[in-house]
This record gives structure tokens, C-alpha cells and sequence, in this order.
């Protein structure tokens, strides 16, 4: 198998079973009894083990192996899991996750994993109570059980164990100079025939007549032999590498008929066989890549991989032809010809379907963001010694990728804000006169063209007072605005650059760790937080985002000569003013605006419009613009109109521009720079 | 006998200049700049490159000699070095040349007004001389960071 070829498959099905096993692991810790999950776990950490052996990972497939062995144990109700365990696993996944990181950015895939696997080591041979021969057997070998009886045959080795017969599950493995595989193989089941009966072998006789097997296979064999005979008959003959001998008492059928049963129930077909057969074959190339399919078949989804790099260059494609959608029809309105304005307009239907439909191309569920803080959540609250439950709703609500790519670190950063600031502890909680766990909410939905993400807790709230006393202590305000400012725009007031300091965050009962932080990322993706908390009750963060990037409904205006756009979603209205609205207060020219006095900005003055003189004799346009809550007027010679506009980058050359934030291309393909009116609005 | 290097042959003023044709994108005519406000002087704008916004700079300006009146031999070189792509505006782009690195000498103090650290070499062929940037250098963005502060 040429590798690099699945490396990428291996690296996103790698990480699927990671984010399976992690997810299945949580849901273990809240049921530990519950052998499906287990068994669910151990299906993810084997196919991964498959894979990883293929690919050549060894440290990768050594762990998943020591983790298969422990997993083993509690699944044949060996072990029961408890809190060691658990963290022991969760070691291990966020070591298998190390390595798939370091296989993504090019790496080995190497990792020193020597105390991990030493503790699950120490796990498995920490049971004693194993039955005899089979835990030393196990914590060496793959596990021979995997369960693959069907009814029919479980009712057989029940009757025969009833009847005093011993059950063996033996596995049988060629050497590997073995040319006659299928001969060999004949030779032990006619050797084991003539003292017993073969309930069942793995992969099917007819496989093994043919050949279909790779040098191991695996039977249930009924007999009144003891189990050392029967191995030295099967060792007598040649080309053996090795015999694997385990006896199946009554209870461990019981379990083994319990599994079958959840097998038929949870999966279609003959899965659970073929993962046995998997089992046998053990990790070879093959079973890499039915680890894939058999992934894929659960998902269930009718859905294709695509790489990312294909639907940016869709994207650009269709921003091109946007341009020249424009142009058209500019064309169309100029020409006044029926058949050419009907056309144009069909065409410009059909691209605002087809916007759509790449727009939508690009969007993720959150999910993918999403699905990493219940882990997260737990250790933080652990380590914090609190008892919380994450509640999330909405994870499918989906958003544009870029924006997914950017917006985990803000969310996370939100989220232990809540655990550490906002929930009390649990004796804090009783006291007043709370239920002791936590609730932590994370919500996502859409409404209109933004999705919502909401960060509630049922802690203590956000303390006015101290938030207002900090941040007049801190010169944000001043001691006689105080009194004035609602509690909105006291809260608003944690997001304030030179607000939060670490030694803030210890004094205040509130919230404090670089919120500033979160709000300029959040923003740099065109997006807002705002804040509403209740004292005693709880606080609920709103990140609010925009669906997509890319294109966005911008206003044209003209500055002279120049074209530039402002983006709708910072505009509040346009209007006109005289010079009799302009009034100058301490040298800075304002207007009045509903109740408001704010300040006017004469654009073509600031950008340095060359050639450009300010015509006051009439009317003027204004647009207002806002940031957050504060609001500018901007001084603009015509309105050219709303338009839908392609975002482009300027490139690496021009960057840290002033009161630009890229450029977009018109219709005539004139290039027109887009503003950042945040940096016009002190 | 060296490494043969191929070299875009350009104009400003009365000296010839090369740039490796590896580096070279396309050569354009003169076509409308966007302004880009609050830009050092010889950034003269934003070029609608096929679909892509491509910065411009004045190569005369950038090295500080008069600058020249556009005309119809003016060319723009779009170079790329690195992640970084630029339009240089230059009087005239003529040929294409083969140059032996044997024939690169190491550049004087200054070559028609232009400092050496902009230098890569002078390339001395039977009956020309030929002028070898360093675009790394000429491209230097922190350059024009100073120069910005400066401006300011």
C-alpha cells in the first residue's frame, strides 16, 4: 500500500474514532456499567489500532493496543471501571490525539508513551482475579473473544457445556514461510474433528478452503479433551506458529449472549462477524481499510469528503463570476435592450441560487467546535473540584469554516470563565440555596443572517458594584458617570481594554481573564459579545457571528474620484445634513443624531483624497456608522448604492493598513477598498 | 562556466536591470490604480490582476529617483517572492536574457542612485550592463514600516 496516498484518509478517520472514543468515553463515566458503550469504545480504539499499524504509526498502535487489553477486561466483566481507569484513558486519548496532531503537521507520529502504557499495563495485570491462564495471555496478545456466535450456536456450546463437554476458543496462527495455507488449515480442523466438534470458525471454512484468510484463524471447539491435549495435537503439526487456547465457562457465554443480542439490535447485517474477523486477521492493510468503510456505513450519512482547498478555489471562481454579474448588469440598464435586461436578470437568479449553494458548501456545524468541551468541561471542573453539567443544544446550527477556524479560542476562553468565575463551588451553592451540580449552558442557533452562541450559567452573577468601583479604580470611568450608567453598560464594561488583569480576576466575584481578548477576536470576524448576568442567579454571554465571510452586502459611496465600500453591517442609516447641523464642540466637528451629539468624520480628509475639496453649499450625505455602542457620522460626496461585494485580500505586501480592511473588485473591475469604520470611531 | 540564469531585462532611466525569471508572474501594460490611503509614496495603489488585488509600487520611487511620467512603454513586472506579491512599475520591461553566474560581479556602492543592499551583483555581457536586484531586500516589508514611522 503506497501510504502517503491514505495518509489524509488515515489522519481524518484517525480523528473521527479519537472524537468517538472521547465522546463514548464521557458517556461510559456517566453509566459505567454499560457494556455497549464499552463495546462501542473498544470497536474505535481496535479499528485505530488496525489503521495505525498499517500506516506504520507503531507508538499510535502500541497504545490503542495496551488500551484494547484494558477495555477488553471490563468488557468480558473482568474489571469494572473505576475512576483510575478513566483518567487512565483519557491520558491515553489526549496521547493519541498528541501524536495524530504531530502525524498532521508532517511528524512521525512518535511520542514517548512509556508511563501510559505502563499504567494500563498495571491496570490489566492488576486484576487478579482474572481466571487463570487467560489475563497473562491477554495482556500480551490481541483478545481471542470477539464475540461472534449467533444464536444458533451459542444454544450449541450451551447444551454442550450442560452436558459436560469442555468449550475452547482456540487461535491458531501459520508461520509465516507457510506456502499451503489452506492445507494447513485443513489439517487442524480434521485433526481437531476426529476428538470434538468445531462450532463455529472465524473467518468461515469455506474463506479458509480458499484461501481467504491471512495465517490466523480462529474456532469454537466443543470437546471432551482437556485444553493442554488438545494444543499438542494441534502443535504436532507442522508449520504452527503458534496456538492460542481459552476456555469459555457458562457465565462468560452469558455475557457473550448478551452482547450478541445488543449486536442484532444496534447493527445491520453481519457487522459484528466481519469485526470479528477483523479481530483475527488482526492489523493488516485490509483491515485499515475496512475500519474505513465500516465507519463510514455507521455515519450513514450519503456524504463525500471534499478537500478544502477545491471549495476555496469553487469560491473564487464564482466571486469572478459575480464580477462580471455586475458588469452585466450595469451593461443591461445602460443598453435598455429587453431581450439582453431579461437575460441578465435570469442569470442573475440562477448565480444567487448558485451563491447559495457555495456559501452553503462551506458551512460546519458547530459540532466540530462544539464536540470538545464536554472533555474539557469535565477535567476543568475536576480540577476545580465542582460538580457541573455542560447542557448543549443547537450543536448542528451550522456557520462558514473560516469562522469555525477562528472561533473555538473565544468559546473556550467564555467557557472557563463560567466554570471558574461564574459557578460557585458546591458548599457556595448550598449556601445559597442552590442544587449542587451546576448547570452550564452552550446554545447555538441562527436568526436572520447571524448564528447565536450563548454561554449561560445558573452561578453567581456579575457584581455591579465591584465591576464599577474596578473600573473607575482603573480610569475606564469616571467616578461622577458612574451613577448614570445602566447595568448593561456596566457589564459592557468587562469587555474594556485594561480592564482585566490576572490579579483583577482573583478580587472581583465576578469575570475577568482577557475579555477585552475575546471581544476583538470576535469582532475581527465582524461579530459582537454582549453580556447579561443577574446577581445571585447567573450570567449569559451572546456571541453573536456572522453566517459567511466571503461575500458580503457592502454600500458603495464615492470620495471624489475614489470608490470605497462600507460593509452594511456596520451601518446604522444614511441621511443628509446642512452645514447649519455641524457644531463644533472643543474643535471637533458633531451633529446631532436622534438624541445623540456624535462626531462627524470627514472621510476624504482622513483617507487623504487627493484633488478633493468639500462642497458645503447644500445638502451633505451622511452614513452613521457604529462600533458596539458608540456612533460616527462619515462624510461622504454620493451614495453609489447597496451591493453584493467579494472580499479580497490586499496580500502579505500591504498590511496593518489604516481604516482598511481589504478590497473588493467592481463591477467595471475597478478595484475598491472596503473601510474598517472601527478604526474611524475613537 | 557557472550556472546559467535567466534574466527579465528592464529600464529605469539610463541603466538596465535584470530579475530572475523564476521570480517574474506576468508583465502588464499600465492599467487603473485603486490609491491605497496612508501608503509610503511609491506604493501607487491596488492592480485588478485577473481577479486578484495585487499591490503596485513605483521602482524609481522606491529608490528615491525622480520620478518619471507614465507612457506607453511603461510596463508593471508582477514579482513574487515569498508569500509576497508585488507590481513593480518600471519605464520599460525589453528582453530576456542568459547570463552566467561566472559573468556577476559583486555590486559598487551605488549603481545609478541606488544603494548596494538593493543589489544582488552587476552582470557584465559583451556590450551591456546589466543590473541585478535583490528583491528579498527591494520587497523588505519592515522597510516600509520605518518608512511609514518615518513619515508620520
Amino acid at each position: 500500500m503506497e501510504s502517503n496516498q491514505y495518509l489524509s484518509m488515515f489522519i481524518d478517520e484517525s480523528k473521527e474514532h479519537l472524537q468517538a472514543l472521547n465522546d463514548n468515553l464521557l458517556e461510559l463515566e456517566n453509566s459505567p456499567s454499560d457494556l455497549g458503550i464499552v463495546q462501542n469504545i473498544f470497536r474505535s480504539a481496535h479499528t485505530l489500532k488496525g489503521m495505525a499499524a498499517t500506516m506504520g504509526f507503531e507508538d499510535l498502535a502500541n497504545l490503542t493496543h495496551e488500551m484494547e487489553n484494558v477495555l477488553d477486561l471490563v468488557r468480558n466483566n473482568k474489571l469494572s471501571m473505576n475512576e483510575n481507569i478513566f483518567d487512565m484513558l483519557f491520558k491515553s486519548l489526549d496521547a493519541l490525539d498528541a501524536m495524530v496532531n504531530d502525524i498532521v503537521e508532517g511528524g512521525s507520529g512518535k511520542l514517548d508513551v512509556q508511563h501510559i502504557v505502563a499504567g494500563l499495563k498495571a491496570i490489566v495485570s492488576g486484576d487478579s482475579a482474572a481466571p487463570a491462564s487467560s489475563a497473562a495471555k491477554q495482556a500480551s496478545s490481541a483478545p481471542i473473544l470477539s464475540g461472534g456466535l449467533d444464536q444458533y450456536q451459542l444454544s450449541i456450546v450451551e447444551q454442550s457445556l450442560q452436558s459436560g463437554f469442555q468449550v475452547f476458543v482456540i487461535r491458531v496462527r501459520l508461520r509465516e514461510d507457510c506456502v499451503l495455507k489452506a492445507a494447513r488449515a485443513y489439517m487442524v480442523f480434521d485433526a481437531l474433528e476426529r476428538n470434538g466438534e468445531i462450532a463455529k470458525s472465524e473467518p468461515s471454512v469455506q474463506d479458509i478452503e480458499q484461501e481467504k484468510f491471512d495465517r490466523e484463524f480462529t474456532v469454537y471447539y466443543i470437546t471432551k479433551l482437556d485444553g493442554q491435549s488438545v494444543e499438542h495435537m494441534i502443535q504436532d503439526i507442522s508449520e504452527i506458529d503458534s496456538v492460542t487456547l481459552q476456555q469459555i465457562h457458562a457465565d462468560a457465554l452469558a455475557q457473550m449472549r448478551d452482547r450478541t443480542s445488543y449486536a442484532k439490535d444496534s447493527q445491520p447485517g453481519s457487522d459484528a462477524k466481519r469485526e470479528a474477523a477483523r479481530t483475527a486477521s488482526g492489523a493488516n492493510g485490509q483491515a485499515g481499510a475496512q475500519g474505513g468503510s465500516h465507519a463510514k456505513q455507521q455515519s450513514g450519512s450519503r456524504t463525500i469528503r471534499v478537500d478544502i482547498e477545491r471549495l476555496d478555489t469553487l469560491m473564487n471562481l464564482f466571486s469572478e463570476l459575480l464580477i462580471d454579474r455586475v458588469r452585466l448588469e450595469q451593461l443591461a440598464s445602460e443598453l435598455h435592450k429587453q431581450e439582453l435586461t431579461e437575460t441578465v436578470e435570469h442569470m442573475s437568479r440562477v448565480s444567487s441560487d448558485l451563491q447559495n449553494i457555495v456559501l452553503k458548501l462551506r458551512m460546519m456545524p458547530v459540532e466540530t467546535v462544539f464536540n470538545r468541551f464536554p472533555r474539557m468541561v469535565r477535567d476543568l471542573a475536576k480540577s476545580l473540584n465542582k460538580k457541573v453539567e455542560l447542557i448543549v443544544t443547537g450543536a448542528e446550527t451550522e456557520l462558514d469554516r473560516t469562522v469555525i477556524d477562528e472561533i473555538s479560542d473565544p468559546l473556550v476562553h467564555l467557557l472557563r470563565n463560567a466554570l471558574d468565575h461564574g459557578l460557585e463551588d458546591t458548599p457556595g451553592r448550598i449556601a445559597a440555596g442552590k442544587p449542587e451540580t451546576g448547570n452550564l449552558y452552550l446554545r447555538a442557533y441562527q436568526s436572520g443572517n447571524h448564528v447565536f452562541i450563548e454561554i449561560e450559567d445558573d452561578g453567581r452573577g456579575i457584581n455591579r458594584d465591584k465591576v464599577l468601583n474596578k473600573a473607575i479604580e482603573r480610569g475606564i470611568v469616571k467616578s461622577e458617570d458612574a451613577d448614570r450608567l445602566s447595568d448593561h453598560d456596566v457589564f459592557q464594561l468587562l469587555f474594556a481594554s485594561g480592564f482585566s488583569t490576572a490579579e483583577v480576576v482573583s478580587d472581583i466575584s465576578g469575570r475577568g481573564v482577557g475579555l477585552d481578548v475575546v471581544r476583538s477576536k470576535i469582532a475581527s470576524l465582524g461579530g459582537a459579545v454582549s453580556v447579561e448576568s443577574v446577581l445571585g442567579q447567573g450570567t449569559k454571554f451572546t456571541v453573536q457571528l456572522p453566517l459567511t465571510l466571503s461575500i458580503i452586502t457592502a454600500m458603495l459611496i464615492r470620495l471624489g474620484s475614489e470608490k470605497y465600500a462600507i460593509p452594511i453591517s456596520s451601518i446604522v442609516e444614511t441621511t443628509l445634513i446642512t452645514k447649519e447641523d455641524i457644531r463644533n464642540v472643543q474643535g471637533m466637528s458633531m451633529i446631532r443624531f436622534r438624541d445623540n451629539i456624535i462626531p462627524l468624520v470627514n472621510l476624504a480628509q482622513v483617507l487623504e483624497v487627493p484633488d478633493h475639496s468639500l462642497d458645503d453649499s447644500g445638502e451633505m450625505n451622511v452614513v452613521i456608522v457604529h462600533k458596539g455602542e458608540k456612533l460616527a457620522a462619515l462624510l461622504t460626496d454620493e451614495f453609489i448604492g447597496q451591493q453584493e461585494i467579494v472580499l479580497k485580500t490586499l496580500g502579505d505586501y500591504l498590511n496593518r493598513l489604516f481604516a482598511i480592511s481589504g478590497a473588493t473588485i467592481l463591477g467595471d473591475g475597478q478595484v475598491a477598498l472596503i473601510l474598517d469604520t472601527n478604526a474611524l470611531i475613537k | 562556466m557557472g550556472a546559467e540564469l535567466k534574466l527579465v531585462v528592464f529600464s529605469l532611466g539610463n541603466e538596465e536591470y535584470g530579475v530572475e525569471v523564476d521570480k517574474v508572474q506576468t508583465i502588464e501594460r499600465m492599467m487603473p490604480l485603486t490609491r491605497v490611503p496612508k501608503t509610503p509614496v511609491f506604493v501607487k495603489g491596488v492592480i485588478n490582476l485577473r481577479g486578484v488585488v495585487v499591490p503596485v509600487i513605483d521602482l524609481r520611487e522606491r529608490f528615491g529617483l525622480t520620478a518619471g511620467e507614465y507612457t506607453d512603454n511603461t510596463r508593471i513586472i508582477i514579482v513574487r517572492q515569498q508569500s509576497i506579491e508585488v507590481g513593480m512599475i518600471v519605464d520599460s520591461a525589453n528582453d530576456v536574457v542568459d547570463v552566467d553566474e561566472d559573468q556577476i560581479e559583486a555590486p559598487p556602492e551605488v549603481v545609478g542612485g541606488i544603494r548596494a543592499k538593493y543589489l544582488r551583483g552587476i552582470a557584465k555581457l559583451e556590450d551591456r550592463l546589466l543590473v541585478l536586484f535583490n528583491l528579498q531586500e527591494v520587497l523588505n516589508k519592515d522597510e516600509i514600516i520605518q518608512l511609514e514611522q518615518l513619515g508620520e
